[in-house]
């Protein structure tokens, strides 16, 4: 059996020792009704077949070094170094458990109180925790300490939120007594700040909205102080690299998606959710924190801390239910930040943008094509086509080029526009070529 | 002996990882990003090279353990071996590189792989449909508590109740208050299994469920829970099935064969994924039939050999994440179910039973066993026989000093000085021998100097830590 | 400081009644049960509140507590020495360890409450 040590004579011997006669035997106390006559499963494979049949199944995804990338939404292809990969497969780190035992898990503490000052910090915000699960998950925790903070149940949401974070948002505020206000999506929190009074917990708006506009929502911040509610922005935390912080704005809140630090597309997860707050909202956070402390001798040490905000010592009392987080994936995003460096992740940034600004002159050179709700933006924006926005993606995408999202999934009157994403991985060939290829499918 | 923090290495202008050159105009973000929307201060990120980075994780690692290294008989979290050829199928370039919006067209494989994870979980726990999703056991809690709700409030009753034992993990009121419920909490009887008179007094028609983990939190199988299931299903409620403690009767008992309408498992405990150090985990939530239409979106549909993500489930009680949850683990544990079939599932919780109850026979003269019933794939000690002043925290912080990780401790919180283990398949006969020989050891040093126990750990990077300055003055990020 | 003239309630507080004001905090046995404490949540003056109502809440590393109100009143004063000092409550959880003073209390209510012998025969049952 595979990776069960024991053979005969040991079974045995333990059987001996626990005065049964048998395996079957050890179950003998379980009421024979309850018990099973058999599972069908497919039949076991040797280490050298599941390879094989993991080839074949691996075969049957589209090549990956033949479709090039302009699709974002949330998800998005940057560079991983090679050296993200390769430290965090040590086995001390990912085969841990939760660091409960602080003498021995300082490695993995030392390292998520590493990861909370980077995340704080691009946030420009005084505190992180050690992760969530994803973005919109985040986005609900950001909701729950906001009600729990103000003792409020609205939230207000701007459109140009990611959609489906909007909708996860709903449907965890319908079993709450949480009423979230849909905002229409507009500049600068849009309709939000009109709808900001005493009744409002928080707004949450994003940074680059969905559309990849930048915003200061400084204003709204403003706003929704003078009434003691809470700004929660949704941030892209690589943009903060050259773009002002959340934290700058005067929001409480950031929270969000740190997959593009070092985290592969891999269909949808393992993510990074992340949260960052204000110190003075530092006991309302939820999910494990790691603090720096001393030792008998007077060492510096970290523990785990502020335990009693979490479940297992709040229990129904806890704003969050949280415990698996995600804490190797914020291990890759601390390796690749260091491996970024200041610097590096500022030249990211750049690239992003210059780019993202080379591929819109191309775009809205084309005829027939025009950007759409344009603005300063970071690595996406928005192209209206004069054609239907899913015929294009559909044949583009069999020529090997992903060329945005049809933005007509989640806005109906935008059946005719793409959400185009261009990071550093594009190259100039690949942006000509994408110009190219859309002049010949649109016939222009 | 620190490590120093990434900042305190930092060298002004040394790099790491290079870009390639920009090969499009540079406009440069002075340009495209206005002064008005420029960030103000440098955000706090090190200046290092790609060796320091090497050379700081590697002595990270050093201070640190895992299953690979040592022993970690962790109670409740099934600390088995991550077999490698797990993360040799996973890490494909074809599986890493699939954006998630692009699923259907272009990941008709990992999407094979997935819809096999779903059947192969319904086969297991006796469910007729599974939703992968939720990214950790805590968030399939949730996700079993929205799906009861959205099925009582179908039936005309929203109910506002959930009842959980006195030992129930703490994520389990914690999901249920976090779904609108109240929580009913019911002391369990003597033997360590629930009290079927308190849980009759506590079901009524306002109870939406129970929440029951078995083998429960004691690691003692629930034999009456033939009964439990009548009580609560009589008053229309629903039972719900905490998969923590899965490893001790897979392929022997299914969950929904004993009455249980709705059950999350755990890749990272039952399936082998590993822990990372937290996580990520993957908590799927699987239904009996009735309760299917209630699911999470998307579901994966199968026709014809071609896999789909499709959301046409109208009473489906919607998105949890942005995308379809850690397909990245998932994918870990579809390796592993592929390497045991349906034997080997078995074979797993036997010996997952056999070590538990091998150690709990070496061990129980020298420390008090809880409950004396037949332990399943974990047991709980309430601390030494003859403490003399030792306790549990003191037997744990010096098995670190022996170079074992120690059992959980202090958990369920009904038993006085709790200490949990839970070996796992995957350990040696050898390895259990030389545990039992350290706790023995301990036993005997309380007696004769229960300074050498109360005073560790003297061997590891630092020592007790004053976990009172830490939560009095909390310091979590470093500042220059 | 000691235990005379207070009374307490069978979640672990204490009052001693000052006119029409009672001064509240908690008992020396749940100090003990709760280990070192490191936050203490305050109620806002003036907060209005009913007996049982949660007062506030006291964490310690390993677990949280609520406290709750033990007669009708209006909270006129908090300790916010408790802020920088929470642990003055394990170290003197009858004097300098108070947590708040309620004002406009009824002394009939106070008087329902358990005596100290009551209070320690409680506590006897709970050991």
């Amino acid at each position: 059996m595979p990776f069960i040590p024991h053979n005969e004579a040991e079974r045995a011997a333990m059987l001996q020792v626990v005065g049964a006669a048998s395996l079957d035997d050890i179950f003998s106390h379980i009421p024979a009704a309850l018990r099973t006559s058999g599972l069908r499963l497919p039949p076991a494979l040797s280490e050298l077949e599941l390879l094989r049949h993991g080839g074949e199944l691996a075969r049957r995804n589209q090549a990956s070094g033949e479709l090039v990338l302009f699709l974002g939404a949330g998800a998005y292809d940057h560079v991983i170094p090679a050296a993200v990969d390769e430290l965090s497969h040590r086995p001390e780190f990912y085969t841990a458990y939760t660091p409960y035992q602080p003498e021995i898990s300082q490695g993995g503490l030392q390292a998520i109180y590493e990861y909370q000052t980077m995340i704080a910090s691009l946030a420009g915000l005084d505190v992180a925790n050690a992760s969530l699960y994803d973005g919109a998950t985040a986005a609900h925790e950001a909701v729950l300490l906001a009600v729990h903070h103000t003792g409020r149940r609205k939230v207000l949401v701007d459109g140009a939120v990611n959609p489906r974070y909007r909708s996860a948002l709903r449907s965890y505020a319908r079993n709450l007594d949480i009423e979230l206000v849909e905002c229409a999506a507009g500049a600068e929190g849009g309709q939000s700040a009109g709808l900001v009074d005493e009744t409002v917990a928080g707004a949450v708006v994003q940074l680059p909205d969905f559309f990849g506009r930048l915003c200061d929502f400084s204003a709204l911040a403003d706003r929704l102080h003078r009434s003691k509610g809470l700004l929660i922005v949704v941030l892209n935390p690589l943009a903060t690299a050259v773009v002002k912080s959340p934290g700058e704005m005067g929001a409480d809140v950031a929270c969000g998606e740190a997959q593009p630090f070092g985290l592969p597309l891999s269909a949808g997860g393992p993510y990074l959710g992340f949260i960052a707050a204000r110190n003075s909202l530092v006991r309302k956070l939820p999910g494990r924190l790691s603090g720096a402390t001393v030792d008998g001798q007077g060492r510096r040490g970290f523990v785990l801390t502020l335990q009693a905000r979490e479940q297992h010592i709040r229990r129904e009392k806890a704003n969050s239910n949280i415990c698996s987080n995600q804490a190797l994936c914020a291990l890759r995003a601390a390796m690749f930040l260091a491996l970024l460096g200041r610097q590096g992740l500022r030249e990211m940034a750049e690239q992003c943008l210059a780019k993202t600004a080379y591929a819109k002159s191309l775009l809205a050179a084309i005829p027939g094509c025009a950007l759409q709700l344009d603005g300063p933006g970071f690595h996406e924006f928005v192209l209206k086509l004069p054609a239907p926005a899913e015929r294009v993606f559909s044949e583009l995408l069999g020529r090997g080029i992903a060329p945005g999202l049809p933005l007509g999934r989640h806005y109906p009157d935008m059946q005719d526009c793409l959400l185009i994403c261009v990071t550093e991985k594009r190259t100039k060939a690949e942006i000509d070529r994408l110009a190219a290829e859309l002049r010949a499918c649109l016939g222009r | 002996m620190t490590v120093e923090l990434l900042f305190e290495k930092s060298q002004p202008g040394r790099r790491g990882y290079r870009l390639p050159a920009l090969d499009v105009p540079a406009a440069g973000a002075g340009q495209l990003v206005g002064a008005d929307l420029r960030r103000g201060a440098e955000p706090t990120l090190p200046e290092l090279s790609e060796l320091d980075v090497v050379r700081h994780y590697s002595a990270l690692a050093g201070r640190n353990i895992g299953v690979d290294t040592n022993f970690y008989p962790l109670g409740s979290c099934t600390m088995k071996y991550n077999p490698k050829v797990n993360e040799a199928f996973a890490a494909d370039p074809a599986f890493l590189n699939v954006h998630p919006e692009l699923l259907s067209e272009c990941g008709q494989g990992t999407l094979a792989a997935l819809h096999g994870v779903e059947r192969m979980l319904s086969e297991i726990c006796g469910m007729a449909e599974f939703c992968l999703w939720p990214a950790a056991g805590a968030h399939g809690e949730l996700a079993g508590m929205m799906i009861i709700k959205a099925y009582h409030c179908s039936q005309g009753a929203c109910r506002r109740k959930v009842i959980v034992p006195d030992s129930s993990h703490g994520t389990n009121p914690a999901s249920a208050a976090l779904c609108g419920y109240d929580v009913v909490t019911i002391k369990s009887a003597a033997d360590g299994q629930v009290d079927l008179a308190a849980l009759a007094a506590a079901m009524d028609e306002d109870v939406a469920a129970l929440m029951l983990t078995n083998p429960n939190t004691l690691g003692l199988f629930e034999t009456r829970i033939a009964a439990v299931a009548e009580i609560v299903h009589a008053k229309g409620g629903l039972l719900y099935y905490d998969g923590a403690n899965l490893n001790a009767i897979m392929g022997v008992v299914r969950p929904g064969d004993t009455g249980f309408d709705v059950v999350h498992v755990n890749l990272h405990k039952t399936f082998a994924t590993p822990h990372g150090g937290g996580g990520p985990g993957s908590g799927p939530v699987g239904v009996a039939a009735r309760l299917a239409r209630f699911l999470p979106t998307p579901y994966i549909r199968e026709a014809g050999g071609r896999f789909a993500l499709q959301s046409d489930r109208p009473d489906s009680v919607g998105q949890l994440m942005a995308y379809t949850g850690n397909v990245g683990v998932i994918l870990k544990a579809y390796a592993y179910l592929r390497m045991l079939g349906a034997q080997g599932v078995r074979r797993v919780a036997e010996h997952a039973v056999l070590n538990a109850r091998y150690l709990c026979s070496r061990l129980k003269e020298r420390y008090t066993l809880a409950y004396d019933q037949p332990c399943m794939h974990e047991f709980v000690m309430a601390g030494l026989t003859e403490p003399n002043g030792v306790r549990t925290l003191d037997v744990a912080k010096r098995l670190i000093e022996l170079g074992m990780h120690p059992p959980t401790i202090y958990f369920p919180l009904i038993v006085h000085e709790a200490m949990m283990l839970e070996p796992t398949e995957t350990e040696s006969k050898q390895t259990l021998d030389e545990a039992v020989g350290k706790l023995l050891q301990i036993a005997e040093e309380a007696q004769a100097d229960p300074q050498k126990i109360t005073g560790a750990p003297r061997n590891t990077p630092v020592g007790r830590l004053d976990e009172v300055r830490a939560a009095r003055s909390p310091d979590l990020v470093w500042k220059p | 400081m000691g235990t005379e003239g207070l009374r307490f309630t069978r979640e672990h507080e204490w009052v001693r009644l000052e006119g029409s004001s009672a001064v509240v905090g908690i008992t020396d046995f749940a100090q003990k049960k709760l280990g070192d404490i490191v936050f203490v949540e305050l109620p806002e003056t003036g907060k209005q509140l009913s007996a049982g109502e949660a007062l506030g809440s006291i964490e310690s590393v390993k677990a949280a507590s609520e406290i709750y109100c033990p007669v009708a009143g209006s909270v006129g004063e908090v300790n916010s020495e408790l802020a920088d000092s929470p642990g003055n409550i394990n170290k003197d959880p009858y004097g300098a360890g108070w947590i708040a003073k309620l004002t406009g209390v009824s002394s009939a209510d106070v008087g329902k409450l358990l005596d100290e012998k009551a209070y320690q025969d409680l506590i006897a049952g709970e050991e």
